[in-house]
């Protein structure tokens, strides 16, 4: 187990590596400069401020200076559109995106699973039809339309909601809500598939052939299975909820981290894109270890380790 | 970190049912009890150092923090009030180009700190420092000598007292790369340009001359006198500031005494702008050099400043708060205990909020939500003209907009006022030329609507009923709006004209770099007033000029606006500049759209918010009405 | 385990058609896809007879639905109707085709990544997580700048060496760099799902019975394994749609994707979204397109998730 870990750490730092590699060229490619702007610039301010960035030194030159500063100095750089430190926007946003990354992910989890489950143990009936039906809106409704939806009918009527804004835990329902709706319709989705394709293995038939309750048969037998599909979709999912959405994070006020991806590439502002791009790497190596832990976990069948043959 | 507020989260998810009941106060009534001005700010500042930043949003945070020789007038466009200067006036009335401030004896910084001259001039010092990389430095150039010290003329500057200096002998060298040459090969010397090498490099050339691509004009014995230069300077390790004779001046501490390059009638407005505040020497210098960027003191626990509020609390992408300074010169007169910076980015989530009772002022009104805010909410619905202009790039480089009469005839094809009617709906004017109407400046009416003038035209210029005319690409921005403009011009040049328009939308940066790049035949844009003067919409079309990117220059045009800034007496000079205009005009590299309006709610109780053409409104003159602290006792 | 080598041979040649005995079963399917036609028909046929969805009228603007103009007008004066309809036919090309594109490529690299294991399966998820954090929109803008002259060239290419119509030919060459951008990056999930349920079937006893008889690893694969990871597959691919659909009028407006004045059911939701006050039917008669269109191809998904149900079929 430790030497899997080992290894998919290993496996992670040249996942980030090669991110950043990707993402140095691509940032480089986008047409443009970090201070293009409508005003009149001239030749020696901009010389000025490639200087200030050290962005008028040689690309190869760019390209490992930033890895180096990351290992050494532990930063990520100062943001260009922002005026300061990468390190300080992710440390200041990432808290709020976590909290209603997680707040989303908590009503996901909590209303797509059990819906999912339960169309699936009354498959073909009108219960599975309007579950079903829900998950559809959920997922036909974009969130830039859910929202103001919200906003107008229910945050503008309610006392205790506010129609936008951070400051009150309360806060947290409509853009949780919002955020969260898309990835519970894809969960009930997939957990309905998944324990469909279970329900009709013969172990689970070999049970209910033994007489065993129906919910006992879910719970024991086909819950675990039936899960694979949603967790295999929970990894990516988790880490793009937890950094933040800008539609979202724009539509609620909230001082997320998803509108710096956004913003970041429309300014050129290559270290925070580069900062936030490789956080959101890491989180997405991590999720993805953990649902692979977590796949292991329900089948034990499979084998998460790597087993060369 | 957090943890308390999820826990917390938890419970009040519990309870939030249970609060319908109680009537809460909105967040507008309550700030108003407490005196707080709630104003929508668009985005994040890029930061609050007057230095460093150059956008709208930043200003509008640092002219409540900071204030100029002079402050503007809470009802009155181009009026000057007393700021940190009691008085002021130019030397010579006849020719303005020397100017006196008399700065108030009790001025001080939010620290007790005393606010002198020196002040003024260690801050002009340092946005001309080119280390500091401010990109609105520019706005210092009307002072002498401030141009080629912030741009680092060091030639010019170390040759300029020479013998042999003469007009002719300096004509002679304009194409020596001594600043930047961004067309050269990156790497080389002239890439930096020669001003920029250090004393390795020059020394470098001295010894293999092929370094440094010359001219051919220039002979031997100048390049050699040139290096010779440069190197024994470079070497001295002295600083450009000691050979400049820098403009500004203070023969008394109280006392700011400034030489411009030509006469300035306008220069009180000029000094409104927040690039000629003062930033506190003594603040700046505890967390920096003269020339670092990212220091401390404009952090909230450090900032010191000098205007009617100080730096309260600052959230990221949260909000700002400022509140009353205390030290402020003329604080019993401020009507404001403080101002919260709401960083909105999306504009119906503004008004949204403004609905529900979140704010008292919104930055902007989306032009879907307006008509809904005239049903709804007329009162507060505030609708005036702002300095500025939408209008179209043309490419004259590109075919057929080499022809004038192309771009006149594109131009007659624009039915503006349907445009504004029925698609921005935001009361705004249809131009009659490039520069919108205020004060005494005459507004031009030279362009208007002629669907019939502009086929004849375009038949004369060779493309009767748009036979024969290439597609066209209008370029555009990634907004739902300019989309929707783009769309209804697209349909009225196919309608009048029979042209095919292809429109190609792009996000801001991409669109900025295209345009830049001369990549476009028709392009959407638009230009806002730096200050109050017609200059600020004209001489943008020079040759060479950064943001005339149409390719169009004319000599007539550069003569009238130089003709124009050697002249003293206002009137006369915007008759000069209006000449211009209307030359411009004629030739149409642009084709002026309509004039912009400001489209915004206002709260009813927010008291001395009057419309003026900048936006700038002067915060220590506005009142929230029902406040306690209207009148302060004692 | 009776999976000799004839009863394979049985089970191969009977899944597909078992599967279509049992979709014609499933009357939810089979109405769904008589919607999923009606809308193919209305937006690809029907709309050669409606109005032109790119005339503007600035004063008649968000007119009321009447007979000459069905669903009323949009907020430059143009038909709804048509727009709908035109735009029906882009979004259901863009939602179909990326989707094809992306379960290919999803199911054939998720389940070489699941089967063969080890070092080859370590890579190419590693490669997954790469991709996974690839700033999308920069991704497009940088795709935006390489590709719209080359597309320009294109098109000119193909008018001139095959006298194509050049209205047509732009329509095309603009959305090619979008199925592009939308297929590069679809498949990323979806593997990780086909993956996952291929390393939970391989331990199955049927695989093994069918190593144990020596069969050909690429013939368990593809006549073992794949065919029982389809259910999921299918589930989750047809949940992509919408997503697709939506982010083709993110990418319009990036300059990728349809030209303006064309339009998209994507373009016309995201436009139709800032009138929510005023004028909501706007949002709410292309939405109901898109919605209808995506709940039959669920359904009809579902469907299909039934009738391939190998297991499901010996009841």
């Amino acid at each position: 187990m430790i030497k899997f870990l080992l290894g998919r750490l290993m496996q992670g730092i040249l996942v980030l590596f090669t991110l950043y590699t990707i993402t140095f060229f691509l940032a480089k490619a986008m047409p443009g400069e970090p201070f293009t702007s409508e005003k009149n610039v001239s030749a020696e301010t901009k010389a000025n401020i490639r200087k200030l960035y050290g962005l008028d030194r040689p690309l190869w030159e760019q390209y490992y200076v930033y890895p180096k500063n990351i290992i050494t100095e532990g930063s990520l750089g100062i943001s260009t559109s922002k005026g300061r430190p990468v390190k300080d926007i992710i440390a200041q946003s990432f808290p709020n995106s976590l909290i209603l990354g997680l707040c989303a992910l908590g009503f996901a989890v909590g209303i797509g699973i059990p819906i999912g489950v339960l169309s699936a143990v009354r498959k073909n009936s009108w219960v599975d039809w309007s579950c079903m039906g829900i998950a559809m809106i959920g997922i036909c409704v974009p969130s830039f339309t859910i929202g103001p939806l919200l906003q107008i009918y229910l945050a503008a009527h309610l006392p205790g909601l506010k129609v936008a804004g951070w400051g009150s835990p309360q806060d947290v329902i409509l853009p949780a809500f919002t955020l969260g709706l898309v990835s519970a319709a894809y969960l009930a989705r997939l957990t309905r598939g998944g324990i469909l394709e279970v329900l009709s293995q013969d172990f689970v038939r070999t049970a209910q052939a033994k007489g065993l309750s129906p919910s006992k048969v879910i719970i024991k037998h086909s819950l675990r299975g039936g899960l694979i599909p949603a967790v295999a979709y929970l990894g990516p999912a988790f880490a793009a909820l937890i950094s933040g959405s800008f539609i979202v994070e724009t539509i609620f006020q909230v001082p997320g981290m998803g509108q710096h991806f956004v913003n970041a590439a429309t300014t050129r502002d290559e270290f925070l894109l580069l900062g936030i791009s490789l956080f959101f790497g890491f989180l997405i190596v991590v999720m993805n270890l953990i649902a692979d832990l977590l796949t292991g976990f329900l089948d034990p069948r499979v084998r998460i380790a790597d087993n060369p043959e | 970190m957090k943890v308390p507020f999820l826990a917390e989260v938890v419970l009040l998810l519990t309870c939030a049912s249970l609060m319908n009941s109680c009537s809460e106060r909105t967040a507008v009534e309550q700030a108003t009890e407490e005196g707080i001005l709630i104003i929508g700010n668009t985005s994040e500042p890029k930061g609050l150092d007057p230095h460093i930043v150059s956008g709208v949003l930043e200003s509008n945070v640092i002219r409540a923090l900071f204030e100029g020789l002079v402050e503007g007038h809470p009802s009155k466009d181009g009026v000057a009030l007393p700021g940190v200067a009691e008085k002021w006036y130019p030397v010579d009335e006849k020719r303005p180009d020397e100017w006196v401030f008399e700065l108030r004896k009790d001025a001080q910084w939010s620290d007790g700190a005393p606010l002198t001259a020196d002040d003024f001039l260690f801050s002009f010092r340092r946005l001309l420092t080119p280390e500091l990389a401010s990109d609105y430095s520019f706005m210092l150039y009307y002072v002498r000598d401030a141009e080629p010290y912030h741009k680092s003329q060091r030639s010019y500057l170390l040759s300029r007292k020479d013998a042999n200096f003469t007009t002719e002998w300096w004509a002679s060298l304009k194409e020596i790369d001594f600043g930047p040459n961004e067309e050269a090969p990156e790497d080389s010397f002239n890439f930096k340009g020669l001003d920029f090498l250090t004393a390795k490099e020059l020394e470098a050339i001295q010894g293999n001359p092929n370094l440094f691509t010359w001219p051919k004009g220039v002979s031997a014995q100048i390049r050699t006198r040139l290096l010779k230069k440069n190197l024994a300077f470079a070497k001295s390790g002295k600083d450009l500031w000691d050979l400049i004779d820098f403009g500004a001046t203070a023969p008394d501490p109280h006392t700011l005494k400034i030489k411009l390059n030509s006469p300035l009638p306008f220069l009180p407005e000029i000094t409104k702008h927040y690039t000629w505040y003062p930033v506190p020497r003594h603040a700046v210098l505890k967390h920096g050099k003269i020339g670092d960027r990212f220091t401390a003191w404009t952090k909230p626990e450090n900032l010191v400043c000098n205007g009617a509020f100080f730096l309260k609390s600052w959230r990221f992408n949260d909000h700002i708060e400022v509140a009353r300074n205390p030290r402020y010169w003329d604080e019993e007169n401020v009507g404001l205990n403080g101002i919260r910076y709401l960083p909105i980015s999306n504009l119906y989530t503004e008004a949204r909020m403004y609905y529900d009772g979140q704010m008292h002022v919104t930055y902007s009104l989306a032009p879907e939500l307006i008509e809904h805010s005239r049903q709804n909410y007329s009162a507060d619905l505030r609708n005036e003209l702002y300095l500025g202009t939408y209008f179209i790039r043309t490419n004259v480089t590109h075919e057929p907009f080499t022809d004038s009469r192309v771009r006149l005839a594109f131009s007659l094809s624009l039915d503006q006022e349907s445009l504004i009617q029925n698609v921005l709906k935001g009361g705004q004017k249809p131009a009659g030329g490039l520069v919108p109407p205020f004060g005494d400046y005459p507004a031009a009416k030279q362009v208007r609507f002629d669907p019939k003038l502009a086929r004849e035209l375009l038949a004369e210029a060779g493309f009767p009923n748009g036979e024969g005319l290439p597609d066209i690409e209008f370029l555009t921005t990634d907004k739902e709006t300019s989309k929707a403009v783009a769309e209804a011009l697209q349909s009225m040049w196919k309608e009048h004209l029979g042209a095919t328009i292809k429109i190609k939308q792009l996000e801001w940066t991409s669109y900025i770099t295209s345009m830049f790049d001369k990549d476009y035949d028709l392009a959407a844009g638009g230009w806002i007033g730096d200050y109050l003067d017609p200059l600020t919409f004209l001489d943008m079309w020079m040759k060479g000029t950064g943001n005339n990117r149409t390719g169009w220059h004319s000599e007539e045009f550069e003569r009238l606006l130089a003709q124009a800034a050697e002249t003293g007496k206002p009137q006369d000079r915007y008759d000069i500049l209006s000449q211009a205009e209307s030359l411009f005009l004629k030739e149409r590299p642009i084709l002026p759209v309509y004039w912009y309006t400001r489209n915004y709610l206002l709260r009813p109780e927010v008291k001395g918010w009057h419309p003026l053409v900048l936006d700038n409104h002067p915060y220590k003159f506005i009142r929230l009405e029902s406040s306690p602290t209207m009148k302060k006792e004692g | 385990m009776p999976e000799g080598p004839a009863s394979e041979f049985e089970q191969g040649s009977s899944l597909w058609k078992d599967a279509r005995h049992r979709m014609g079963q499933n009357k939810f399917a089979m109405g769904s896809l008589c919607v999923l036609g009606l809308m193919i028909l209305l937006c690809f046929a029907m709309a050669w007879f409606c109005k032109d969805p790119n005339k503007v009228n600035l004063v008649n603007k968000f007119a009321a639905p009447s007979e000459e103009h069905w669903f009323g007008t949009d907020a430059l004066g143009r038909d709804l109707f048509a727009r709908i309809l035109y735009g029906g036919q882009v979004s259901i090309l863009v939602g179909l085709i990326a989707t094809a594109v992306s379960v290919a490529i999803g199911i054939i690299y998720g389940a070489i990544s699941g089967f063969i294991g080890g070092k080859t399966d370590a890579v190419l998820m590693r490669i997954v997580d790469t991709l996974l954090a690839i700033p999308f929109l920069v991704l497009v803008i940088v795709l935006q700048a390489t590709l719209s002259n080359f597309s320009g060239e294109v098109t000119q290419w193909i008018v001139d060496s095959w006298g194509w119509d050049k209205q047509f030919t732009s329509r095309l060459t603009n959305v090619v760099p979008l199925f592009f951008a939308l297929g590069l990056l679809g498949w990323l999930t979806l593997s990780r799902i086909v993956r996952a349920q291929v390393l939970a079937i391989k331990e199955r006893e049927f695989v093994e019975a069918a190593v144990a008889l020596g069969y050909s690893k690429s013939r368990i694969l593809f006549r073992h394994v794949i065919p029982n990871v389809l259910g999921p597959t299918i589930v989750y691919s047809t949940l992509t749609v919408p997503g697709f659909i939506m982010y083709e009028a993110i990418l319009s407006f990036l300059g990728l994707g349809v030209e303006s004045p064309n339009s998209s059911w994507g373009v016309l939701i995201k436009e139709g979204a800032n009138f929510l006050e005023t004028e909501i039917q706007l949002l709410l008669l292309p939405g109901l397109f898109f919605s209808l269109t995506l709940f039959s191809l669920n359904f009809l998904g579902d469907g299909l998730r039934d009738a391939l149900d190998v297991k499901a079929s010996k009841d």
